[in-house]
């Protein structure tokens, strides 16, 4: 665990807040998923929040960009994306941050950079390394991070990305969220490797695991790389240990897991973690925390009431955003 | 009025876009330091230097996904395949990414990129390396296609393709590249989703795009021996496609046969004959014919791949079978 001193309050925080948002609503939307209000697949970041928490902190913002996989209500919000519009776009409306045409794994908003959520596993680690790829031919001094998971990083996508992103000296970050699952396959079931950060090592990346239920790990490892990459053009490799609590996705009952191990991560949440340091460094109360809950939770049933009082999409958006 | 081949026309095009914006890059395996494998890139990484002109790994996947991402940056690149056939590892990335981010994130990015390079059969190249992949990217919504036969149409094209904001996919022939034709020495742009009449006449309209087109000149030439007049429309864009030119064709002459080199089945000539069938059906004196390749794989052997193919000879049947004569 990293130390917070030399961390001041609002940082921290900031990051607490940000990351009980994460899990408050991540649970509105499971919730309004037993509703039938949202539909489809929606994979849960309940778990993971100091992941994406800890390395929206470590980029600057205006300048660097994100991409990731379809678990990626968490990067949205971490970004700066309204929740209330990603709740909009769970339920398909018009005022959804993608206009009601992305859904649970495609939230979008191109000026925050945040370049969304992909469907297809791994398929946007090559179009992160364009980014940088662009970032670097038009020197606008910023670079990207692209996230996936262990279920990713057989893919050819990943393999190639690294090798273009190592011969060209493209500002890219490669983290691999290593949750330790893919869909319902523990790593060791799929790969002849557990440490997976060793992979980065063939193309000659500087390649380190990091503690994902620590926040500040995430960050000041991410904001490394993230710096190196921006001044020295030089890609790395960070593999983030982490955990999800839920299934998959709302369909699954993650069966293929034990409750023993299941709970030995719920006793190292990042949320209370964090909490846990802080209240020892003086830095915030139990009632502190207990008013911040009630407010985030109010906040996220105002994005549901929100999502709930939007417009749906005319018909006339079938064919609009197809061609320029 | 210049006389050049296929691949200096798109030499030019990609060497004057180059000047015209800084944001055109090229990608692809030995488009730099060798020339492109089929010298379409000769000369340009000496004119703008290797981050402009970069040769890649052999990874399609890896550096089309790149192009990909580097033109939602608001780059300009072109990709080239050294074939389509290599392509197909590199597909996800194009229809999933280059295509869906626009309408996914609700018109927040545009994919102004093109990829291009040889599709289709060619000679004595077996069953991986001859076959033509246009229905594959025609059935996605998103992708502007474009297959020129002339190298006046390939340079016009290929210009409007690199400043077009939407990914366009630029099917050449590796049989074309050595072809001549005029070319105008001043800059000209030909709009992407116009059709063109190579030869007018009365009596059967033949449609086709890319190699194929030539076979149908030839086919006219023949049938022009025996009076028939045939009108002889290249497509040269499959999306957009120019119903309004086949249609007026095919109204005026009553009969229509489409030549695809492709596989028959689902293919980008079976499409254009059930246009032509249910839009014009009025009009039409019988059924439309249709000429495409074997529905088998591409063999080695010389006589049979040729005998796979649309031929002259099978076009002059199918027009005859539309004429009702033999």
């Amino acid at each position: 665990m990293r130390p917070i001193k030399g961390y001041d309050k609002p940082f921290l925080s900031a990051l607490l807040r940000e990351m009980l948002l994460i899990r408050r609503f991540e649970e509105k939307a499971g919730q309004m998923y037993g509703l039938k209000k949202i539909g489809g697949f929606c994979h849960l970041y309940n778990g993971q929040e100091a992941v994406c928490s800890g390395a929206a902190a470590g980029m600057q913002r205006g300048l660097d960009r994100l991409l990731t996989g379809y678990r990626d209500h968490g990067h949205a919000i971490s970004l700066g994306l309204d929740p209330k519009t990603l709740m909009a776009e769970l339920y398909g409306k018009a005022t959804g941050c993608s206009k009601g045409k992305g859904g649970s794994m495609h939230m979008f908003d191109y000026a925050k950079g945040m370049w969304g959520g992909n469907g297809i596993v791994g398929g946007q680690i090559p179009l992160a390394t364009g980014s940088a790829f662009a970032q670097k031919s038009q020197k606008d001094g910023g670079a990207t991070i692209v996230f996936f998971g262990d279920g990713a990083i057989h893919q050819g996508a990943f393999h190639e990305a690294m090798n273009l992103a190592a011969t060209w000296k493209l500002p890219v970050v490669f983290v691999c969220e290593n949750n330790q699952y893919g869909m319902g396959s523990a790593v060791d079931r799929v790969s002849s490797v557990t440490d997976l950060y060793v992979k980065g090592q063939a193309y000659n990346i500087p390649s380190k695991m990091v503690d994902g239920m620590d926040v500040i790990a995430v960050y000041e490892e991410v904001k490394a790389a993230m710096d190196t990459a921006r001044t020295k053009f030089e890609p790395s490799f960070l593999e983030i240990k982490t955990y999800r609590y839920k299934g998959h996705s709302m369909s699954d009952p993650a069966k293929y897991r034990t409750k023993e191990e299941t709970e030995a991560f719920l006793a190292q949440d990042p949320i209370l973690l964090l909490k846990g340091r802080m209240e020892e460094a003086k830095l915030l109360t139990e009632d502190q925390y207990k008013d911040l809950d009630r407010e985030l939770k109010d906040l996220v049933m105002g994005c549901v009431e929100f999502a709930e009082a939007s417009p749906e999409p005319g018909y006339e958006e079938i064919y609009t955003d197809i061609y320029v | 009025m210049a006389i050049i081949t296929m691949r200096e026309a798109l030499r030019q095009a990609l060497d004057e876009e180059m000047t015209r914006e800084t944001g055109v890059v090229i990608l692809g395996e030995e488009v730099a330091q060798y020339d492109g494998a089929y010298k379409v890139t000769k000369g340009l990484l000496e004119k703008y230097g290797p981050d402009r002109v970069i040769d890649t790994p052999i990874t399609e996947l890896g550096f089309t996904g790149l192009a990909v991402g580097a033109a939602f940056a608001g780059m300009r690149p072109v990709v080239e395949w050294m074939t389509f056939q290599f392509g197909l590892l590199a597909i996800d990335q194009l229809i999933h990414n280059a295509v869906k981010y626009r309408s996914m994130s609700g018109g927040q990015f545009k994919c102004p990129m093109v990829v291009r390079g040889p599709n289709g059969p060619a000679e004595f190249l077996g069953g991986q390396h001859s076959q033509s992949f246009a229905s594959y990217f025609v059935h996605v919504p998103g992708f502007k296609v474009v297959a020129p036969s002339t190298p006046y149409d390939a340079k016009g094209l290929l210009k409007s393709a690199i400043r077009d904001d939407n990914p366009v996919i630029f099917l050449e022939s590796e049989m074309n590249y050595g072809h001549k034709g005029e070319v105008p020495e001043g800059e000209y742009l030909i709009e992407i989703g116009k059709a063109d009449l190579k030869r007018e006449g009365n009596d059967v309209t033949l449609v086709s795009f890319s190699k194929p087109v030539a076979m149908c000149l030839q086919a006219a030439e023949e049938l022009a021996k025996e009076g028939i007049q045939a009108e002889v429309v290249d497509l040269r864009s499959l999306v957009p496609l120019d119903e309004e030119l086949v249609y007026a064709s095919v109204r005026k002459t009553n009969r229509a046969v489409v030549v695809d080199e492709a596989w028959p089945k689902a293919s980008v000539g079976s499409w254009i004959q059930a246009k032509i069938m249910q839009d014009c059906f009025d009009d039409l004196d019988a059924p439309v014919e249709f000429v495409a390749s074997e529905d088998v794989p591409m063999p080695y052997n010389h006589t049979l791949e040729l005998e796979v193919q649309p031929t002259v000879a099978k076009i002059v049947a199918a027009a005859k079978r539309a004429l009702y004569r033999s």
